[in-house]
């Protein structure tokens, strides 16, 4: 069927494109990935999705964008579940919708569903469905799946040993750890590691010698196991997995300060934050700092506030 | 046990009789004013939608008058609003008050705990008894929709501006007293005969209006500025798409707003082809079959960041454009004035009443022409 399927470099990409490009690969498709987001694409992107709409969504509109020319059908899955009893967050579940109502001169949307609250049958066959677009053979469907999987668990693997997604993915070594402080940064990865959206915080904080923890470098079962102590289980589990790291850190103490990161107006994020500043503070001992980013965040303001955060972690040690 | 629960335009009626029935001890929160939105503003995130804060104000009030206990829904998402409990919990345990909690989960998050719930809610009644009592409140209940459907449709064609509203409020209380279910037929037909007895002028020519959007903003008269009166009386029949009973009923029938959940996701499935929690995809397709039963326009309200109903925001300019219906949507926080509502709702009526205008023209025309 289609030669080329563009995959935007934002959102879910963090977290599950050696999984895509594998599984895309086996079925025969061309994989293209959009570019670093750049200050145009941002600009597109707002100007394009609805003023309401969350940072992290009117930058995948200029990923979109940005594909337009280079790929014939755009891939933009329905992720509605990624575990039993638990949902992704609202706008994944209306991603492909959004995209077809951004531009109507964009491309095919291919719009797989995973949605792990059905049955484990139910789950296989939304994949299939999808992958017949492409083949008419089962086996090679189930082939490249299973190929996509295999690379996913290598990626996660990556991730834990310290790795960022674009080092994992690259290939790279991680950075060299051994700096005078060590911060966790908990959020969303489209936020963390996009340099344009986080404002370059994880090489900024090298360049000042200080080693970086994220979320993605904690073991799901750990995640699970911390968030676990909320009274009532989170149905996001994006959020959970934000949780769990900052839970983390305040038990264990890892690290000598918090950095969480969060885009303005999102939802889920907007009662976690409430839950986490009000653990951190009946803890008590450990320094979080909220850092709210938005398309008029400027690098200046970031840094001004990370320093003086950075300055009193410092203070502390001494 | 002094219970108490948050404002939601008529849930109080609703719970009161709940109660009134079960024997429990309750207090009604102060009305809903702007003291209350502050109050809730000052404990909540900041960045949490409205609904979370005013009802977080609402339990503030409460606890000052001397409740003792929280009565809150719950949810298994994807909306925020399952886990408001949890948050009201925590910021007011945190800002130093005591209180008990009391959140009723929804069937689905497990049978079990949902019995439970209810058996605190009617203390030493048996399970049969707890079902006979909400049917018979729920029957009630749908009757008070029935009553403020017929107000929103017919208050445009009111000869005397008001006379509705009086008589709207003469029926809530005509059926507050009933109890049994004689008594509640009853207050029924004599409601109705309350609010048929208002004269109208069906002659008049009328735009009309859907409207759309979170349920919260749309049900309670605070956050929405007591919008449908006031687009009742400038002269606009409205049909609204969700009402309390509709929401709060677990079965795929809207009783009261007559097209039933599959319907919806039908029509909307060429533009939301997935549920997004919340009113999102109801949003989408009341707005599809409100085009396709001939509205004139259609009003979308929702809270600042609400999830669901900003994809439908984004998605409804396609159904504008596609089915040719005007849309407007509002967005509304506690930085939201009055006068800038109303002059952007009246541009939209002027538009809508001239589009209207011209196509009846344009009707005209073309017969003239066959002819």
């Amino acid at each position: 069927m289609c030669a080329t399927v563009g995959v935007p470099q934002a959102l879910l990409y963090y977290k599950y494109f050696p999984l895509w490009s594998t599984f895309l690969d086996g079925l025969g498709a061309e994989v293209v990935v959009s570019g670093a987001t750049t200050k145009k694409m941002i600009n597109t992107g707002t100007s394009l999705g609805e003023n309401e709409l969350c940072l992290p969504v009117k930058v995948f509109f200029g990923h979109l964008v940005d594909l337009k020319d280079k790929a014939d059908a755009l891939f933009v899955p329905r992720v509605v579940s990624v575990e039993k009893r638990a949902y992704t967050c609202p706008k994944f579940l209306g991603l492909p919708d959004l995209a077809r109502s951004v531009d109507g001169s964009l491309p095919d949307i291919l719009d797989p569903v995973f949605n792990r609250r059905l049955s484990r049958r139910k789950y296989y066959e939304a994949i299939l469905d999808f992958g017949k677009t492409f083949t008419r053979s089962k086996v090679r469907i189930i082939r490249a799946w299973r190929a996509g999987l295999a690379a996913q668990k290598t990626y996660e693997g990556r991730l834990e040993a310290g790795l960022t997604p674009m080092e994992a993915m690259a290939g790279e070594a991680a950075a060299p750890s051994g700096g005078s402080l060590r911060i966790g940064i908990a959020g969303h990865p489209y936020n963390i590691y996009d340099p344009y959206t986080s404002l370059n915080l994880i090489k900024k904080l090298h360049q000042w010698d200080i080693d970086v923890v994220t979320t993605e470098m904690l073991p799901a079962k750990v995640l699970h196991k911390e968030a676990g102590r909320l009274p009532k289980r989170l149905f996001w589990s994006y959020e959970q997995e934000v949780v769990g790291s900052v839970f983390h850190w305040l038990n264990t103490k890892s690290v000598d300060g918090i950095i969480y990161v969060l885009s303005f107006a999102c939802g889920p994020d907007s009662l976690v934050q409430a839950l986490l500043e009000s653990e951190t503070r009946r803890k008590g001992g450990m320094p979080l700092m909220s850092l709210v980013v938005d398309e008029h965040s400027g690098e200046a303001g970031m840094i001004t506030r990370v320093e003086a955060f950075v300055d009193m972690l410092r203070w502390r040690r001494q | 046990m002094k219970i108490t629960f948050p404002h939601m335009g008529k849930l109080e009626m609703v719970l009161t009789d709940v109660f009134d029935r079960s024997g429990l001890d309750y207090i009604v929160p102060p009305k809903t004013t702007i003291k209350t939105l502050q109050l809730g503003v000052r404990h909540a995130p900041e960045f949490a939608c409205l609904p979370l804060k005013i009802t977080i104000g609402n339990f503030v009030e409460a606890l000052g008058a001397g409740a003792d206990t929280l009565l809150m829904a719950g949810g298994i998402g994807p909306c925020r609003f399952g886990y408001y409990a949890e948050i009201q919990k925590c910021v007011l345990r945190d800002a130093g008050y005591k209180f008990d909690m009391v959140v009723l989960e929804p069937p689905p998050a497990g049978l079990k705990p949902f019995v439970d719930t209810l058996k605190v809610l009617a203390p030493g009644k048996s399970i049969y008894e707890i079902w006979r009592l909400i049917k018979v409140s729920f029957r009630k209940a749908r009757i008070l929709d029935e009553l403020e459907k017929y107000t929103l449709k017919y208050r445009a064609y009111e000869a005397t501006r008001g006379t509705t509203t009086k008589a709207y409020k003469q029926a809530l209380e005509t059926m507050r007293p009933a109890i049994s279910e004689d008594e509640i037929e009853a207050a029924r037909a004599e409601a109705f005969a309350i609010l048929e007895a208002v004269e109208k002028d069906m002659g008049r020519s009328c735009v009309k209006m859907g409207i759309i959007g979170e349920f919260y903003v749309l049900l309670e008269p605070f956050v929405n500025f007591d919008i449908e009166e006031y687009l009742g009386h400038m002269g606009i029949s409205l049909e609204r798409a969700v009402y309390l009973t509709d929401w709060i009923s677990p079965s795929k029938e809207n009783q009261i707003s007559g097209i039933s959940n599959d319907e919806v996701a039908r029509a909307a499935k060429p533009y939301l082809n997935h549920f997004v929690g919340g009113e999102g995809l109801p949003s989408v397709g009341h707005t599809v079959l409100f085009a396709k039963e001939g509205f004139d326009g259609v009003l979308h309200l929702f809270p600042f960041t609400c999830m669901p109903d900003i994809i439908a925001k984004s998605i409804l300019p396609r159904i504008s454009k596609d089915f040719d219906i005007p849309t407007l949507s509002l967005v509304i926080d506690e930085q939201t004035g009055k006068a800038g509502v109303l002059t952007r709702i009246e541009a939209f009526i002027d538009l809508l009443t001239s589009k209207k205008a011209y196509k009846e023209r344009k009707s005209l025309e073309t017969v003239g022409s066959v002819r």
